[in-house]
């Protein structure tokens, strides 16, 4: 895929958003638009992207959306896909564009719900591992060891992220993939595939977040390519819950160049970071393991 | 055509007969035959529609928000619990404009949990802005469906027909089913002018700043005031059209009646039986039924009540600390108007307890009195609580 035939003037996240300098979350839209076109409804809860769009009138994004609540993404979105089947227009990809607070805690109810259902949407969850847009809030996506303002230095975030993915697949989803804004090529024929199998597809997608973070907007792509090298966060896809594939076998990196490049995890002990990386080697083990050692490489 | 049917049936045949093109359901007692009842017509294909088995009632109120985002008739059912768990997309429904209709069966809330009849569960959601009617009987919610559908599509404001637990969901009464084609005629189908449309593509619901929300929030309340006069309208048609009249309010013997009994739901039909009675004990009394609560028909209530000395509200609901909910409205209707009407509120039949023709004369003779068998609790009364 050649990103320098992708213009400006084609886009469909036009120039203006609200979202923060290097903001992943505003990357993670523009790649999908890019592949989803003009026949796309988007669904956006409470959360960063529905501060991002605009402040009314204004809107950045030149796809029929709708802001709707927290918790609701795939509940509406399930909805719109029905009112539009209803109505012959079963051609329209609805997409449900979550963060992780409104995928992995206040959204999961109505998310199983339509994974169970295996309605016909694309749910993405723009994952910058806290609530950002609230301020910087612990969510279930946060990882171990990691300050937010709900998790202070006196009492840093205990618990492993949750396994949003291994949730999905155990749905039985016809497609889950996990992604990143560091590697659009992947992402985008993600995206792709993903648009050409009818049900629930589900996608988590890791954008770094530099407010939330703590690392120089321009670290954006920096940091979260060093999450994939280290293994933190895999990029690997799930066909109907059953066929894993991984798409990237990267030499293994220590943790400490991602988390040290970060002012979020400053505040871990030694001791928390062998812990840390003891998790990343055994879920990356078992990840390989699911996938049979199958490389699926782009 | 004739037939006998239950209220929830009647519900569900109602949805058919207005084409939504959209259901979500969810279960819960007393209203789950409506939902099985559309599970069974849409599945066997006597109407194309897409049914959404959701997980939760908050779900299936922001499903039927996405279905009427997309300009596609949407439609539930739910109750109590149901309805309180809807609470904030109920709000979502009525501020984003959609016509949703969705039927409520009136059922107590707990703890303790009790399946019964009270109308504090969609009472307690008045101030949501959807517009509320309470039905008196089974061919009432057969027809306020679909009179619903064509006052929300023409104001772009959601219904939520009311029916009573047991009394309504769960009783059969003989009923005219109207023609499909008279229906079809009295109810074109939807096209909104916004929608979710790819060929026109627009943002709904953004963050707006305090001056753009407070000019929302006018527009909405300037509409909804006005649902009064266009519920009527509908109705008037309605009644050409089908013969049956379902207005704001329902009056009897109000014009020379010195005590006028005001109630909701079915409970105004043993009111009525009790001004039968009254009126054969030689007392001046009259009946009033509210069958819309929201918006609430200040104008055609001030106007029934002028000249009356007494008045009595049976409240199947309380705001706790407060009095029964309707004795409040009609006191906030009330006040400046008729300064010297007197208002008596009870508390009569919560969580299931029958009211009666015989109940409502002890309350009238308790109101004439000064004495009888309420027990008075700051501006309320109530019957059937233990001593």
């Amino acid at each position: 895929m050649n990103l320098n035939s992708v213009h400006m003037e084609n886009d469909l996240l036009k120039p203006g958003h609200f979202g923060c300098p290097g903001c992943g979350a505003a990357l993670a839209m523009k790649y999908t638009l890019d592949v989803l076109g003009e026949n796309t409804i988007v669904v956006m809860p409470a959360g960063c992207w529905s501060t991002l769009i605009g402040i009314y009138p204004y809107s950045c994004l030149s796809v029929p959306v709708i802001s709707v609540a927290f918790e609701t993404t795939a509940a509406t979105a399930a909805g719109i896909k029905a009112g539009l089947e209803a109505q012959g227009k079963s051609e329209t990809t609805v997409l449900a564009w979550a963060g992780d607070g409104g995928t992995f805690d206040i959204g999961f109810q109505a998310l199983s719900g339509a994974a169970e259902r295996n309605d016909d949407i694309l749910y993405i969850c723009y994952d910058n591992e806290a609530y950002m847009n609230t301020g910087i809030q612990r969510s279930s996506a946060t990882p171990s060891g990691c300050w937010t303002t709900t998790s202070p230095v006196s009492a840093l975030k205990p618990q492993k992220k949750k396994n949003i993915m291994g949730i999905m697949a155990a749905h039985g989803v016809p497609y889950a993939a996990s992604a990143s804004i560091s590697d659009p090529q992947d992402l985008k024929a993600k995206v792709k595939k993903a648009m050409s199998i009818k049900g629930t597809r589900f996608i988590h997608l890791l954008a770094s977040c530099p407010t939330g973070w703590r690392h120089a907007p321009e670290l954006t792509i920096e940091v979260a390519r060093q999450a994939i090298k280290s293994r933190i966060f895999p990029l690997y896809e799930i066909e109907d819950g059953e066929k894993w594939l991984l798409n990237a076998m990267p030499e293994k990196e220590s943790i400490e160049s991602y988390l040290n490049a970060q002012g979020r995890f400053k505040n871990m002990t030694p001791d928390m970071m062998a812990a840390f990386q003891e998790n990343v080697d055994a879920d990356w083990n078992k990840l390989v393991n699911k996938c049979q050692g199958a490389l699926n490489a782009r | 055509m004739k037939k006998v049917m239950m209220g929830t049936e009647a519900a569900a045949l109602a949805a058919k007969l207005a084409r939504v093109q959209v259901v979500s359901a969810y279960p819960i007692t007393p209203q789950t035959v409506t939902v099985e009842e559309l599970a069974e017509i849409i599945g066997r294909g006597d109407l194309e529609a897409k049914y959404i088995n959701v997980e939760s009632e908050h779900s299936a109120m922001a499903s039927c928000i996405g279905a009427a985002a997309t300009g596609a008739r949407a439609f539930t059912a739910t109750s109590s619990q149901g309805l309180a768990l809807m609470h904030e997309v109920l709000h979502y429904a009525s501020g984003a404009r959609m016509p949703i209709v969705m039927v409520n069966a009136n059922r107590a809330l707990t703890p303790p949990w009790n399946l019964y009849c009270d109308h504090t569960d969609s009472l307690s959601q008045r101030d949501t802005g959807w517009i509320q009617y309470y039905c008196a009987d089974v061919q009432d919610v057969m027809d306020s469906v679909i009179i619903g559908y064509r006052v929300a599509e023409s104001v772009l404001l959601p219904v939520m027909i009311n029916l009573d637990a047991f009394y309504l969901t769960h009783t059969s009464e003989l009923l005219e089913i109207p023609d499909q084609k008279e229906v079809d005629d009295f109810l074109p189908p939807y096209h909104p002018s916004e929608k979710l449309d790819v060929d026109d593509p627009r943002t709904f619901g953004n963050v707006c700043g305090s001056d753009l929300y407070s000019s929302f929030k006018f527009n909405r309340h300037k509409t909804m005031l006005n649902v009064v006069d266009r519920w009527n309208e509908a109705a008037a048609e309605f009644e050409l059209k089908f013969g049956r009249r379902h207005e704001v309010i329902e009056k009897k013997h109000t014009e020379d009646a010195d005590i006028l009994i005001i109630g909701i739901g079915t409970a105004s039909g043993a009111i009525s039986l009790s001004v039968d009675q009254l009126r054969h004990e030689g007392i001046a009394a009259g009946s009033l039924r509210l069958s819309m609560i929201r918006p609430f028909p200040v104008r055609f209530l001030q106007e029934a009540v002028g000249g009356k000395s007494k008045i009595i509200v049976v409240d199947r609901d309380v705001s706790f600390g407060a009095e029964g909910i309707i004795a409040q409205e009609v006191k906030a209707a009330l006040f400046g108007a008729s300064s010297d009407v007197e208002v008596h509120g009870f508390v009569s039949g919560i969580g299931g307890n029958d009211i009666t023709a015989d109940s409502i004369v002890q309350l009238v003779r308790q109101t004439i009195s000064g004495s009888g068998m309420a027990v008075q609790a700051g501006n309320s009364l109530w019957t059937e609580v233990l001593p």
